[in-house]
C-alpha cells in the first residue's frame, strides 16, 4: 500500500490513454450529427449486435460488481452468489418486454422511459414521476462505479494528503466528461470492447492461475468456513435465507433494466432483432460474472486479508479491497496493472452511459415538457450534454465528500425506488389498461413502503415480511413493488368510474410493439 | 388488446423460460454441497451449469420464434 507499484501504474496509465484516445475519436465512428438528441444520446440507434452486446454488458457488469459481488462473497459467502440466478434471470424478460419497448420507442422516436410513459398513458406528471425515480436513481449508481476507481487507484500505492490524495480520481473523471461531452454514447460503446477483452483476460487467467496456485477448488473450498459455504437452511415457520436468496435475485433482475443506463443501452440497438439475438448472447456474462465470485473464496483460501502488506488496504477500504489484494499476491505487476485497468475502465463505461440516460431523462422530459417547449435540435442536444457534466460533477463530489457508506446505501435505496417505475414501464409495454392516476398513486406508495421497509430493517436489503405465524424474509423491492401492483390494480376501476371523460390520449397502438 | 396478443404470438416454446425462472429461483434445490465436481460444491457449479441451460433455452426460443 505504501510504495507506488510502479510497473503496474505505468501500463494503468497506458490502457487509460488508450481509451481516452478511443473515446475521443468514437465521435467520427460511424458519423452522425451529434447535435440531434438521438445520434449523441443514442448512438443514432445504430449499434449492431455485437456493439449492443459490449454495451449492455458495459452496463451490467461494472467495476463495483467486479469488486462487490467478491468482497460479498469473502465476507458473507454463498448469499453472494445470488448474482448469478439474477442475471440468468434478466434476459428472458430482455427477449420478451425490452424487444417490444424497442419497436414501439424507434417508431416514435422515444429516448427515454419517460417518453414512453408520457406517450402510452398521456400524463405528464406519472412521466415525471419516473423521470425523477431514474434520475435519482441513477445518481448514487455513477457514485458507485467511482468507488471502484478509488479501491483499484488505492491498490495501486498511490496515497497522499488531502486534495493530493483525490487526484488521480479528479483526473479520471475530467478524462469521462470530456469524451462524454464530444463524443456522447458512442464513447463508452467503443470503450466498452476493450474493457471487456481486459476484464475476460483477467477473469480467465485468474481463475486458472489461482486455483493452480493455491493447490486446487477442493483445497479453497475446504478453506472456505462452513456456515460461508451455502446459504443457512431455513427454521421452522420461515423461509429464511431461500426466500432472501429468491427475492434478491428476482427483484434485482426486475430493476435492473428500469435503470435509465440500461434501457439508453437497449434502444440504441439497431433493430430488436438485436436484442433478442444479444438475450442469448450475453449469458457469457453471467458465467463470468460466477467465476468472478469465486474470487471471493479465492481470498478466504489464500489469506491475504491477514498479509500485512495489505492490511492498510482492507482498513481503508473494507472487503472491497478483497479482490485487488488477490490479483497484487497472485500476478506479477504488469498483470495486476492489466487488471487494474480492467476494473478502472469497467468504472468509466457504466458512468458515462449512466450519465448520458440520466441527461437524456432530464432533457426530454423535465426541460422540454416543463420549461423550453419548442427547442430545436441543437438547443436540445446541448442542454442533454451540460446536464452529463452536472451529473458527473455532482457524483464526483458526493464521493469526495460524504462517506462511502452512503453511497452504498443510496444505491440500495435505489433500487427499491426504480423498481417502482415497473407497472407503468414493463407493464405498459404490454397494456394500458391501468388508469394513469392510479398508477401514479401506486408508484407513491410503493415508493414509500419500500423506504421505510429498508428504514425498518437499518438500511439492508432484507426485511422480515410477517403474515400469522410466519415469516419471509425477503428483499424489499419484491415486497413495495407487489403493494404498488395491488394499489395500481384495485384504484384503476374507481379512477375510471369517476372520470368524467375518459382520457385516453395513447399515441402508440399495438402494431407499433411489433417488428 | 386481442389482435395484439395475436400477432405477439404466444408461443409454447416460451415455456422454457418459465423452467429457466422456477429453477434459478428455488434454492432449496440447489443448496447442497453433495456432489461436488473438480472440488467445487454443487451449489456452485449447479448454478453456472444453469447459465449455461439457459443460454441454450434462450437461444433455442430465438430461433424457433424467429420467423
Amino acid at each position: 500500500m505504501q510504495e507506488v507499484n510502479w510497473i503496474a501504474l505505468t501500463i494503468f496509465v497506458l490502457l487509460f490513454g488508450l481509451i481516452t484516445w478511443l473515446g475521443f475519436a468514437a465521435a467520427h465512428w460511424r458519423k452522425g450529427n451529434l447535435d440531434m438528441l438521438h445520434e449523441w444520446g443514442l448512438g443514432g440507434r445504430r449499434f449492431g449486435t455485437v456493439i449492443t452486446w459490449f454495451l449492455v454488458g458495459g452496463d451490467v457488469y461494472t467495476a463495483y460488481t467486479f469488486i462487490a459481488i467478491p468482497a460479498l462473497a469473502f465476507g458473507a459467502g454463498a448469499v453472494a452468489f445470488f448474482a448469478v440466478p439474477y442475471t440468468i434471470i434478466i434476459y428472458p424478460l430482455m427477449f420478451l418486454i425490452f424487444r417490444r419497448l424497442w419497436n414501439v420507442c424507434s417508431k416514435h422516436g422515444y429516448i427515454t422511459a419517460g417518453d414512453f410513459v408520457k406517450g402510452r398513458f398521456g400524463n405528464r406528471w406519472l412521466a415525471l414521476a419516473v423521470t425523477i425515480t431514474g434520475i435519482v436513481a441513477t445518481m448514487p449508481y455513477i457514485a458507485l462505479q467511482l468507488v471502484g476507481l478509488q479501491v483499484v487507484i488505492g491498490a495501486l500505492g498511490i496515497s497522499g494528503t488531502g486534495l493530493m490524495a483525490d487526484l488521480p480520481l479528479f483526473l479520471a473523471f475530467v478524462i469521462l466528461a470530456a469524451f462524454t461531452y464530444s463524443s456522447g454514447l458512442r464513447a463508452p460503446a467503443s470503450i466498452a470492447i476493450v474493457k471487456d477483452i481486459l476484464i475476460y483476460i483477467t477473469a480467465i487467467a485468474a481463475v486458472i492461475i489461482i486455483p493452480y496456485e493455491l493447490g486446487g477448488f477442493g483445497k479453497i473450498f475446504s478453506a472456505v468456513p462452513a456456515q460461508k459455504l451455502l446459504l443457512a437452511v431455513p427454521g421452522p415457520n420461515t423461509t429464511g435465507s431461500y426466500s432472501g436468496y429468491a427475492t434478491l435475485a428476482l427483484g434485482s433482475a426486475l430493476a435492473l433494466f428500469l435503470y435509465p443506463h440500461s434501457l439508453t443501452g437497449i434502444l440504441s440497438a439497431s433493430s430488436g432483432r438485436v436484442i433478442r439475438r444479444n438475450a442469448a448472447m450475453l449469458p457469457g456474462y453471467t458465467f463470468m460474472l460466477g467465476l468472478l465470485a469465486l474470487f471471493g473464496f479465492f481470498v478466504i483460501a489464500s489469506g491475504v486479508d491477514k498479509l500485512p502488506q495489505y492490511a492498510a488496504g482492507f482498513k481503508q477500504f473494507g472487503n472491497n479491497f478483497a479482490v485487488p489484494a488477490l490479483l497484487l499476491h497472485s500476478f506479477p505487476a504488469w498483470f495486476a496493472g492489466v487488471a487494474f485497468a480492467a476494473i478502472g475502465i469497467g468504472a468509466l463505461v457504466p458512468a458515462a452511459i449512466m450519465s448520458i440516460a440520466a441527461a437524456n431523462l432530464y432533457t426530454r422530459n423535465i426541460h422540454r415538457e416543463f420549461i423550453n417547449r419548442n427547442p430545436t435540435d441543437k438547443q436540445e442536444s446541448h442542454v442533454a450534454k451540460l446536464t452529463s457534466l452536472i451529473v458527473k460533477g455532482g457524483a464526483l463530489i458526493f464521493i469526495l465528500f460524504v462517506p462511502t457508506q452512503y453511497a452504498v446505501q443510496l444505491q440500495l435505496l435505489g433500487g427499491i425506488w426504480i423498481i417502482q417505475t415497473l407497472p407503468p414501464v414493463m407493464l405498459g409495454a404490454y397494456t394500458r389498461w391501468f388508469n394513469s392516476w392510479a398508477l401514479l398513486l401506486g408508484w407513491a406508495a410503493g415508493t414509500f413502503a419500500g423506504t421505510w421497509m429498508a428504514y425498518a430493517v437499518k438500511l439492508t436489503n432484507t426485511y422480515p415480511l410477517h403474515i400469522g405465524e410466519h415469516t419471509f424474509p425477503g428483499y424489499s423491492a419484491v415486497y413495495s413493488v407487489v403493494l404498488n401492483l395491488l394499489v395500481a390494480i384495485v384504484l384503476t376501476p374507481v379512477f375510471n368510474a369517476f372520470a368524467a371523460t375518459k382520457p385516453h390520449a395513447d399515441q402508440t397502438v399495438a402494431a407499433d410493439y411489433q417488428a | 388488446m386481442n389482435t395484439e396478443k395475436k400477432r405477439g404470438g404466444w408461443s409454447w416454446w416460451y415455456l422454457l423460460f418459465v423452467i429457466q425462472f422456477a429453477v434459478a429461483l428455488w434454492p432449496p434445490l440447489y443448496n447442497r454441497a453433495e456432489p461436488y465436481l473438480f472440488g467445487i460444491p454443487f451449489f456452485y457449479w449447479f448454478q453456472l451449469l444453469w447459465v449455461i441451460v439457459s443460454a441454450v433455452f434462450t437461444a433455442i426460443v430465438y430461433f424457433s420464434v424467429e420467423e
